[in-house]
């Protein structure tokens, strides 16, 4: 059984579609907090993802030229997220701020914008041609497959997808610490939740936002950087591509709510990955080139039948 | 003098490419500025009506089907009535969605369209694209076209072969750019008709009370569905004109949402949103801008080369992207500055409170 | 401080929402340790009075004043810092937060004395001690009112602002708001009242004020206006 079916489905198509999940669970974070809190989508959350990306490998080429050094991707991210919160910051500020009493549309024009402003400066920096962000072919890891094959159950993962999973874990926990436990989290619920009401406790609204784009921020890089590992390369419309799913990710889990942002994610990476795998008889269910259709056809349904997403979030 | 007659030649593309956005800005403008809807996959319906003229015009071929050859009037009704359907289907579906919704799906709708384009390549021909499509007034000059009807009613094959060898070679770009200019100006004075007309008032009606206007027994929604699909039939149009502009049109790059949705959005709200007059002008003026910083940019780089050893080729490629950078910043400016754009709207009602 | 100023006072307001005005000029005092209600028909301004206060409409003349300080241009997260706590009509409590979340929420600008203050709510509401983990959005009606009581009081109000406490409750839990106003108002704290349900308010209310179409139409002591003959015909006819 495991060798006619399970080995190929689990090591081609199912841990690449909980890979591909956990990528999309950690951008859908970001998006879905700053639609529960800033009550607008975020159209250049995606092209922070790949700026993220963009400036780790900068970090990585730079520290390996200047001091010899090679620095991994997930070190390298950590100043990339601090130099991507403050770009967030930046840009609320000047293009986002002005309309927060203004119609949605405003400002949701405004992040359209960006998102063009965005890509562009990247691509003026670091060119359009695609930059090899890893080099070589990720080999199995030993351990895992040792294990899993005295069980006679061979579990192929190349390290970097371990590392995406794991650190994709760590990061859904020490959010949800955040958002449990600090008094901050639980502001940032609170103004989701009823920002007039929040307003009128007195907490302060500009405080939770600045916190919003910090998570947001975090994430964003995070699965930028992911995405980058897992493609090993760096191109300027790794951004935009993603933006579609995240958002059906966002909408599947419910608005502003970020466990179900997760959950979101990991359907639809499953599902854009399950599509193409042989279910019936010898040819993909759904031709690899209308992948990208998954993640859209998933979201106008729950857009019709349940646009409060599965956790029962806001619908506007 | 052939200076001049490039100068000339330029302004013509000018204008042609002005009047495409121009008509597709006219039908972004029943959509939001009539009817309130935030639609960001105008690439979508204006790549349906590209491909529809495409292969109902263009010879036939071993590489898609149709090339039906049909004349040209048909291929632009087509294209018109192929964006139509589809923007109906797809308005039953999401019309109700509040405005980021909206803007989620239809971006959803382009990418879904552009994928069943790539991939249906035995239809389409795939990636590759289609070329050769017929571009009106230059068709005059080809073969299939003066060898059939109606141009064999009126000479032979010989006599057009004559009269086209006397004329100047660019003979049909100032026509061509006069016949976009004319159709624009035939949709503009068709908007501003309706714009008067009890619809055209039912939609200010809806635009500015929905609740009243609900209250009062209106049925917004299929008012909201007509304008939809009134404005994708005319970007459907703008499509075919397009497509003949190009010759050549293939599913990724000729239609690529950044240049095409985004820009279009760019003109309507520089030009005033809710405005004809003002979809025109925006679209000209950003257009101008587009094109000029081209030049600018261009002149730059040279000097930039002249004066340091940067590779001019290096900067040719990424200046391409500084215009975009420009438009995106130039979008913000006018979002915060100039909400109303440039011409603002005049209410033929009276006015009301906001 | 002298004991004759007002906690509150709106001098003269003349306020509304965009261009429309609602109030045109009231004046209304809340002296220390006072329970003052404000009735009146639908539409009277009741609830833009407090709105007015909080800082959330359009103030075109008048002043609002805390202990004698003028605080009419204060924004309405600011003013709870000042000392003012409202409780809203509708969505006065986070849904998705725990009770104790909540509270703790309505802690937001405490500095310290959190887990005592927490302590003496749930003194007062003893029904809130076992839900403390619970969703608010879960609890009944009267609870969510209790909660959204409790969560105003988290600060060491100077005056709190309840706006139509009982709207929608059963008369058990109308009689136990009322009740539990009274408590609060035994440690000290003045409230001030916006009731449709008249009759109690001025029941228990040390004054209260009658507006009618956004002015001052009748003013004077709880007794007083229950037993006046045109209050009782214009309001208290069809209450119990």
């Amino acid at each position: 059984m495991w060798e006619s079916f399970g080995f190929e489905f689990v090591n081609f198509y199912f841990i690449p579609g909980l890979v591909l999940g956990c990528i999309y669970a950690l951008g859908a974070i970001g998006i879905t907090l700053t639609f529960g809190i800033l009550r607008f989508a975020n159209f250049a959350h995606g092209e922070v993802m790949m700026t993220g990306a963009y400036v780790t490998w900068t970090i990585m080429a730079i520290t390996g030229a200047l001091f010899g050094w090679a620095l991994h991707p997930l070190i390298a991210a950590i100043p990339s997220i601090f130099l991507m919160i403050l770009v967030f910051f930046v840009v609320d500020r000047f293009f986002y701020k002005p309309f927060r009493k203004a119609p949605t549309i405003k400002v949701v024009m405004a992040s359209f914008g960006m998102m063009l402003v965005i890509r562009s400066l990247v691509q003026i920096l670091w060119g359009p041609n695609q930059i090899t962000f890893v080099r070589g072919i990720a080999k199995p890891n030993g351990f895992i497959r040792e294990l899993t094959g005295s069980l006679d159950m061979m579990i192929l993962v190349p390290n970097k997808h371990f590392l995406i999973m794991a650190g994709t874990v760590v990061i859904v926990i020490l959010l949800g610490y955040l958002l449990t436990s600090t008094r901050i989290g639980k502001a940032m619920r609170a103004v989701s939740d009823s920002p007039d009401l929040a307003l009128v406790t007195g907490i302060d609204v500009e405080v939770v936002i600045r916190a919003t784009w910090i998570v947001g921020g975090a994430c964003a890089v995070a699965a930028g950087v992911f995405l980058a590992m897992d493609i090993q390369m760096l191109e300027t419309t790794m951004g935009f591509r993603m933006l579609l799913p995240m958002f059906a990710a966002a909408i599947l889990g419910g608005i502003g709510k970020p466990y179900g942002a997760v959950l979101g994610g990991l359907v639809i990476g499953l599902a854009e990955e399950l599509s193409s795998y042989p279910w019936i008889g010898d040819s993909p269910l759904l031709s690899p080139g209308y992948k990208s259709g998954v993640a859209f056809s998933i979201m106008i349904v729950m857009l019709i039948v349940r646009p409060s997403g599965l956790f029962k979030g806001r619908t506007f | 003098m052939d200076q001049l007659i490039g100068y000339f030649l330029y302004f013509c593309s000018l204008l042609a490419v002005g009047g495409i956005y121009s008509l597709i800005a006219l039908g972004l403008n029943v959509q939001w500025g009539f009817a309130g809807l935030f639609n960001v996959g105008i690439a979508g319906f204006v790549s349906i009506g590209a491909y529809t003229y495409a292969l109902l015009t263009t010879d036939t071929s071993p590489l898609h089907y149709g090339g039906l050859g049909l004349p040209l009037a048909v291929g632009i009704v087509a294209a018109m009535i192929a964006s139509g359907l589809i923007s109906a289907i797809i308005g039953v579906i999401c019309i109700r969605l509040r405005s980021d919704y909206l803007a989620i799906a239809t971006i959803g709708i382009a990418e879904i369209i552009k994928l069943v384009l790539k991939n249906n390549s035995e239809i389409t021909n795939g990636p590759r694209g289609i070329n050769k499509i017929p571009r009106l007034w230059e068709n005059f000059t080809e073969e299939r076209f003066y060898n059939d009807w109606p141009m064999s009613w009126f000479a032979s094959a010989e006599t057009w072969q004559s009269i086209f060898s006397s004329l100047p070679r660019w003979w049909w770009q100032p026509c061509f750019a006069l016949s976009i200019i004319i159709a624009v100006y035939v949709v503009y004075k068709l908007l501003e008709k309706l714009r008067l007309s009890p619809w055209g008032r039912m939609m200010t009606a809806i635009r500015e009370n929905e609740p009243a206007a609900h209250a009062a027994g209106k049925n917004v929604t299929g008012r909201r569905i007509e304008a939809f699909i009134l404005g994708s039939m005319i970007m459907g149009l703008a499509g075919a004109v397009l497509a003949m502009h190009l010759r050549l049109i293939e599913p990724t790059n000729t239609f690529d949402p950044s240049k095409l949705t985004f820009l279009v959005w760019v003109m309507l709200i520089a030009g005033g949103s809710g405005n004809n007059r003002g979809a025109i002008l925006g679209s000209f003026l950003i257009w101008v801008i587009w094109s000029a910083s081209e030049i600018v940019i261009n002149v730059g780089i040279d000097v930039i080369g002249d004066f340091t050893n940067i590779h001019v080729g290096i900067l040719s490629t990424r200046a391409g992207y500084l215009r975009m950078l420009l438009i995106g910043l130039l979008l913000q400016y006018i979002l915060q500055k100039y909400p109303l754009g440039i011409l603002p709207e005049s209410r033929p009602t009276a006015s009301s409170k906001t | 401080m002298n004991t004759d100023t007002p906690t509150l006072e709106l001098k003269d307001i003349t306020a509304g929402y965009g261009e429309s005005e609602i109030l045109h000029g009231i004046n209304l005092k809340v002296k220390p340790g006072e329970i003052v209600a404000i009735i009146g028909p639908n539409g009277a301004g009741k609830s833009t009075a407090i709105k007015a206060i909080l800082g959330l409409l359009n103030i075109t003349k008048g002043s609002v004043l805390l202990d004698g300080n003028d605080i009419t241009d204060t924004p309405p997260d600011r003013v709870v810092t000042k000392g003012i706590s409202y409780v809203p009509q509708t969505h006065n409590v986070f849904v998705n937060l725990s009770v104790q979340e909540n509270l703790e929420m309505g802690a937001w600008t405490r500095t310290d004395g959190i887990p005592e203050r927490l302590d003496e709510m749930f003194t007062l509401f003893p029904d809130l001690r076992e839900k403390r983990r619970q969703a608010a959005g879960s609890l009944s009606g009267g609870q969510r009112q209790m909660v959204a009581m409790a969560k105003a009081l988290m600060v060491d109000a100077k005056v709190l602002l309840l706006d139509e406490p009982t709207a929608g409750l059963s008369p058990k839990y109308r009689g136990e708001i009322f009740s539990t106003i009274q408590d609060i108002n035994s440690s000290g704290v003045p409230i001030l009242i916006v009731e449709q349900n008249a009759k109690q308010a001025l029941g228990c209310a040390n004054r209260g004020y009658v507006l009618v179409e956004g002015t001052n139409r009748y003013e004077g002591t709880g007794k007083e206006l229950l037993d006046d003959r045109e209050v009782a015909r214009m309001f208290l006819g069809g209450g119990e």
